[in-house]
């Protein structure tokens, strides 16, 4: 998608986040450039998750500004910031467990409506007009990510792997422009990582810009056009899959120590 | 339920003052539609947020002082008085959903207990207004043109229709991107606001329904008892709302209204047959025996057995 250069980028500056005396983050800074898959890399602990809670709202940085398309989303709820476009997933499986997969993908799809309570109570038609639309809307996000044999399944009953794409479809309802992916392949095998893989490509080019958390370098190193490196709460390195591969600090503080976990 | 099922409850229900013309009976029908649509009422909090109300009560004495109060004082037609009731129970609602925003599980509970209680002390203090602890004896009966609402069967179609109004409103709600949000809060609040549900408008909004609806309730109390008095915020007023919506299955559209028939007809005619002490005992038994054989309600047990039924 053709857009205008330096609009719909993600820009993070001077981020800090302290958790008592623990520094999560301790001035962090970097670019999310639209249309591409950027990665997120770095050691258990080294502050990806806490990056990802303040980008999305979740919690309020110490220091720093976070902005997306030239204007501030510090401050703003997680629900205005999704609102903006911007949406994550979580590192732990996250899934609305009583309710069946379709169910979970429209609860996704509520920025894709507008109903409101004279709709609902006064405007049958519309009413019934918006819930078919988005029953369709909520059948091809299901077909894309392949669950569409699941629908009527409850997203606590699915295996481990299924309901971590539950929880990708469940986000894609929401039809981000940015998505930010925390750990999507951890825990899965091989053969579901490719799936996975396969599925960050093909939301790329939808037009939505990726922002990924990962441990698998195999995976991290073969889709990322960027990747950025953490360690106890500081970028030590930011560049090309290829320059962070050969990046003497990266071996040392990353590779070298926790090492490929695939 | 079918089709066919349906049809034959609606066709009872409008039918039973011609076959149940007993006035007793038909005083068990009329409460139990008041307490059929406070149990969708708190049903909508309880059962789809996930947020127990047991201040509930005071919503429904709001609406019923509301209603007595500007028929009796301004002598407006109850016509009026009944939406008016309705809101000010709405606009208490707004009150405790932004006082809770922030709040859930049991500070919550605390909040909603917190409010019911100072609403019922200003019930007995605010002599001037409410008549005190005495309370307010002549509430007029509703009329509709040339004719008075004040027979029984009359009564049993007005609460008829506030209970069908209460379902609408609940069910169109539920498959609703509302209800959806709704639920949403109740089973993963992070995760619904990293979709764009702002949770705590809806629940505010959930708080306003809720609330209005039991203002209904409130207003058909006052108008068919005819006299209303600080017991109407009595705190076993609200236990009975939540035993009937867990009982017959919090978060489904029938469960309340099951449960509001059940635990109204039921103490009814415990009392006639037994004894004061062992109509609680027998009451106390059926609901251990629901909480640890039915769990869920009735209304989910019947439809689990009807899935388990079919082939
Ligand atoms: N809610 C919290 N309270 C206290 N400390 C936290 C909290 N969240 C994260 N931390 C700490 O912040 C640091 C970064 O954690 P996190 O962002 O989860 O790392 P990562 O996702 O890179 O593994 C860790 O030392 C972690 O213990
Ligand atoms: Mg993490």
């Amino acid at each position: 998608m053709a857009r205008a250069a330096g609009t719909l980028t993600l820009a993070v500056r001077d981020l800090a986040v302290r958790f008592g005396g623990v520094a999560a983050l301790a001035g962090v800074s970097f670019d999310v450039h639209p249309g591409t898959i950027t990665s997120v890399i770095g050691p258990n602990g080294a502050g990806k998750t806490t990056a990802f809670n303040a980008i999305t709202g979740y919690l309020a940085p110490t220091r720093g500004r976070i902005e997306y398309d030239g204007s501030p989303l510090t401050g703003l709820r997680p629900s205005a910031i999704a609102a903006r476009g911007i949406v994550r997933t979580f590192q732990r499986t996250s899934v609305f467990p009583a309710l069946t997969v379709a169910d979970n993908v429209m609860i996704g799809l509520h920025l894709r409506g507008v109903a409101g309570l004279v709709d609902v109570t006064l405007r049958r038609r519309r009413l019934a007009a918006e819930e078919s639309r988005l029953a369709r809307e909520a059948d091809g996000i299901l077909d894309f990510v392949g669950l569409g044999r699941r629908r009527g399944e409850r997203a606590s009953e699915l295996p481990y792997g299924e309901q971590r794409l539950v929880e990708l479809a469940v986000a894609l309802g929401a039809r981000p422009r940015l998505l930010l992916l925390d750990e999507p392949g951890a825990g899965m095998t091989t053969a579901e990582k490719t799936t996975v893989t396969d599925l960050i490509y093909r939301i790329r080019d939808q037009a939505t810009t990726v922002l990924l958390v990962e441990h698998d370098m195999r995976m991290v190193m073969s889709i990322s056009d960027a990747v950025i490196v953490l360690n106890h709460g500081r970028v030590i390195a930011a560049g090309t899959p290829a320059a962070i591969q050969a990046h003497p600090d990266v071996i040392r503080a990353y590779l070298g120590s926790a090492g490929d976990r695939a | 339920m079918s089709g066919a099922g349906r049809a034959v409850l609606a066709g009872l229900a409008l039918t039973l003052p011609f076959w149940l013309p007993n006035p007793y009976f038909l005083h068990v029908a009329i409460m139990a539609g008041i307490f059929g649509v406070l149990a969708l009422s708190l049903n909508l909090l309880l059962g789809y947020t996930g947020q127990l109300s047991l201040g509930h009560a005071a919503f429904f004495g709001i609406g019923a002082y509301a209603s007595a109060l500007l028929t009796l004082r301004l002598e407006w037609s109850f016509w009026l008085a009944l939406p008016a009731a309705v809101a000010l129970a709405a606009l208490a609602g707004w009150l405790i959903g932004r006082l809770a925003l922030k709040l859930r599980g049991a500070y919550f509970v605390l909040v909603t207990i917190s409010f019911a209680g100072v609403v019922a002390l200003v019930s007995v203090n605010w002599m001037e207004l409410t008549n005190g602890p005495l309370g307010l004896p002549g509430v007029p009966a509703p009329t509709l043109g040339p004719w008075s609402l004040r027979g029984k069967p009359a009564y049993y179609y007005l609460v008829l229709a506030a209970v069908l109004l209460a379902s609408l409103v609940c069910r169109r709600l539920v498959h609703s991107r509302i209800g959806r949000a709704f639920v949403a809060l109740r089973e993963n609040e992070p995760l619904a606001e990293s979709v764009g549900v702002d949770v705590t408008h809806y629940l505010v909004l959930a708080a306003v329904v809720s609330a209005a609806m039991a203002g209904l309730a409130g207003s058909l109390y006052a108008h068919y008892t005819r006299f209303v008095s600080p017991e109407v915020f009595l705190f076993s007023y609200t236990v009975t709302m939540v035993i009937m919506v867990v009982a017959g299955g919090k978060g489904t559209l029938a469960g309340p209204l099951v449960g509001a028939l059940i635990f109204t007809v039921l103490p009814e005619a415990l009392r006639a047959v037994v004894s004061w002490q062992w109509q609680m005992l027998a009451y106390g038994v059926l609901l251990i025996l629901l909480v640890v054989f039915l769990p869920r309600g009735i209304v989910p047990a019947i439809a689990a057995w009807r899935v388990r039924q079919a082939p």
